[in-house]
């Protein structure tokens, strides 16, 4: 199955990003096949509804888990309306979290935060 | 002493310089005259004028709403958002109500003319009377993000057609909630405080007030003896002093208590009268030296 | 690290005295202002250096090719914010614009369109010892949360990983630059004035600071300038079980000490020494586990 990741760096030992709407790169990674890729998020750039906007993302590509240390309301109701299940990321790298999904280690994150209201006006 | 519909705005770029003290005492010592509270996120007007026969209307602002049969999901609606306040989920677009700022693009642009509009309350305007003063108050509810249409509204009911004078006591800072509370103001008056943080502000708001063209005078409050920044300020820029409201005990505690000075003390009545014919003196354009102490 | 915001809902309550206050008496090594429409901790912690600037873009703004444009006013008939002019041929006004599109949407010269517009400038000093977050929002510019967020970010970057404690000077208000300095706080103290105006900002600051869960904590600046709205403000405390962590008597001390750029513990007076009090119960708070063990 396809998970997904809000990383700092584009590379496995990257430590997992303590944001998920400004996360500056996600990582698309197959369990099944190994594959893996990464794409900017273009939520960065946005003044308001960063949160929306990621989750939009990683709900058009087609991800059946998100892997982050904490998610918005907002983020939460797209993902979860579109049947992405959120997963409590650890401390550590990104290799390390995988590793810990596959393993069932993670436990679903089920505490969401208010929107950020970070935009003008 | 009587006046035409001047409108006054009182403002100071920090907060707790004492905009409400000035603008409700200035209303209530003119004859009869109209206050409209503008700080909708923290408003304490009311709280002096205690305002009776009061009359109130929600305000709202339009959020778009899906005709889900009507959809054909082109996405055109999610892409154009530029508040990233719709998303596409399983094929639909869906609304984030508290990111959405009302533009009616979405709705504009939809080919199947799938989406139409409803109200979200977001606060509202309370029309009330204390003794000669007609009291707007502008409320917006919390956790909401921006007072603006609040303001506007306050704005255009409380300006139309009125003979009598206007204060319009603003929100601190001056940021674009500061603009449109300032917007159709004939004069401001800037209130300032004795200290760094006063001074600091004060230039901000009186930069402000120069791009909008709008001609200004300061009322130094809160004055100690020893020196003055906010005075030098003034002085070092040519910004006419109104007036000086010396730091006092009893104004203190009257306030604190949310009375209103002019209106239960006879000095502080003498004092703002005085005050406030120096405002429409210069109100009128006549020319003002920085007075003596 | 341990992130205390300081907020009052009422402007000119201290919430600045305070925090400069905490932060000399925590040797602090990570405070920002989140104050971003009118600064004021600058001008009280004195830097050594230059801080390293950065553009701030707000939302872009819409422009109108005077050159392109047929004026058929279909821009200022579908702008909502009233921010198009046809006085002398059609303008935007870019103080009221919100760079929402519609107007480069329905323009059929295409004449108009959004550019990236500077809304206020971030400032960053950092030297070995500490991280000194803050930045300007340009006058008029919308009240933004996003720069406030912008100024939380660059603190926590850049702040060295052994820092414990951060301290943030907020802003006045309710709106949307308050509620983006809540996000990701550990615990929010409320200054509070003893006045009727000042008891009504707070019952809304701490309607606002709830919705978020972190911990409050209450204390009274100026508190004898009217004994009857302290004691009121305790009940209050009290009844919504806010834990209260003192009390700071009005001083013209203070106000000379701010004007000579000093905070009120590098001075020898009563509002410093009463603030040292606020400061250990507000600590302790801080640190506490919610089972009551210290971190």
């Amino acid at each position: 199955m396809k998970i997904a990741i809000p990383v700092d760096e584009q590379n496995l030992e990257s430590s997992v990003c303590p944001s998920f709407g400004r996360a500056p790169y996600f990582l698309f990674y197959n369990t099944d096949t190994k594959e893996s890729y990464y794409l900017d998020n273009s939520a960065v750039a946005s003044q308001g509804g960063a949160g929306i906007r990621a989750a939009q993302v990683i709900a058009d590509h087609g991800v059946k888990a998100l892997l982050t240390p904490r998610c918005g309301e907002n983020a939460e109701e797209v993902l979860r309306k579109s049947e992405v299940l959120i997963y409590k990321s650890i401390p550590g790298t990104v290799q390390q979290n995988i590793d810990a999904f596959i393993a069932e280690k993670l436990i679903l994150l089920s505490d969401f935060h208010p929107g950020f209201h970070g935009h003008e006006k | 002493m009587k006046s035409k519909g001047v409108k006054i705005a009182i403002l100071s770029g920090k907060g707790g310089t004492g905009k409400t003290l000035v603008s409700v005492n200035l209303a209530s010592i003119a004859e009869k005259s109209v206050y409209i509270d503008c700080d909708v996120e923290e408003p304490n007007g009311h709280l002096f004028f205690k305002p009776e026969k009061v009359r109130e209307e929600i305000i709202s602002v339009k959020i778009p709403v899906i005709n889900e049969s009507l959809c054909n999901g082109c996405r055109k609606c999610v892409d154009f958002c530029k508040f990233n306040a719709l998303a596409f989920i399983k094929n639909k677009p869906y609304v984030f109500e508290e990111v959405c700022h009302s533009c009616g693009g979405c709705m504009l642009l939809c080919p199947e003319k799938a989406i139409g509009e409803q109200e979200k309350p977001i606060g509202k305007v309370q029309k009330g009377v204390s003794g000669n003063v007609t009291v707007h108050t502008g409320i917006m509810n919390t956790g909401e993000a921006s007072g603006i249409p609040i303001i506007k509204k306050l704005l255009n009911e409380s300006l139309s057609g009125k003979e009598l004078p206007v204060f319009i006591d603003c929100p601190p800072g001056s940021a674009c909630i500061v603009m449109e509370s300032i917007k159709d103001a004939d004069y401001c008056i800037l209130v300032a405080e004795p200290t760094v943080f006063g001074v600091h502000n004060l230039s901000m708001v009186y930069d402000l007030v120069r791009l909008f063209k709008k001609p200004h005078g300061v009322v130094l409050n809160k004055c100690l003896d020893g020196e003055n920044p906010a005075e030098t300020f003034c002085m070092e820029n040519n910004i006419p002093i109104l007036g000086r409201i010396p730091f006092d005990n009893e104004l203190g505690t009257l306030n604190s208590d949310a009375k209103i000075a002019a209106r239960e003390s006879k000095r502080y009545k003498a004092l703002f009268s005085s005050l406030l014919e120096t405002v429409m003196k210069e109100v009128r354009h006549e020319t003002t030296v920085n007075p003596q102490r | 690290m341990k992130q205390l915001l300081i907020l009052s809902g009422k402007g000119g309550t201290g919430k600045t005295t305070i925090a400069s206050a905490f932060i000399k008496l925590s040797v602090a090594k990570a405070y920002a202002d989140c104050d971003v429409d009118a600064p004021n901790l600058h001008l009280i912690m004195a830097q050594n250096s230059e801080p390293e600037r950065t553009d701030y873009f707000g939302m872009p703004k819409a422009e109108i090719d005077v050159d392109k444009c047929i004026e058929c006013g279909l821009c200022k008939e579908n702008c909502r914010f009233d921010a198009i002019s046809d006085e002398n041929g059609f303008k935007v006004d870019s103080f009221a614009c919100e760079g929402c599109g519609v107007c480069e949407a329905v323009c059929p010269a295409d004449a108009v369109s959004l550019k990236p517009a500077v809304a206020g400038e971030l400032m960053l000093y950092a030297d070995n010892n500490k991280v000194f977050s803050t930045a300007q929002l340009k006058m008029g510019s919308g009240t933004s949360g996003k720069l406030v967020t912008e100024v939380k970010k660059q603190m926590k970057t850049v702040a060295s990983a052994d820092t414990k404690l951060a301290i943030i000077d907020g802003s006045p208000g309710i709106g949307c630059p308050v509620i983006a300095s809540l996000s990701g706080v550990n615990m929010v103290l409320i200054v509070a004035e003893p006045s009727i105006s000042g008891i009504s900002d707070m019952e809304r600051i701490i309607k606002t600071a709830e919705t978020f869960r972190t911990k409050i904590g209450v204390c009274i600046n100026k508190h004898d300038t009217n004994s009857a709205n302290t004691e009121k403000i305790e009940e209050f405390c009290k009844e919504k079980g806010l834990p209260f962590t003192g009390r700071i008597p009005f001083d013209p001390e203070a106000v000379k000490a701010i004007n000579n750029g000093q905070t009120i513990v590098d001075v020898d007076c009563p509002s410093g020494s009463a603030v040292k009090e606020v400061f250990n119960s507000t600590m302790k708070l801080l640190f506490k586990e919610s089972n009551g063990a210290e971190t």
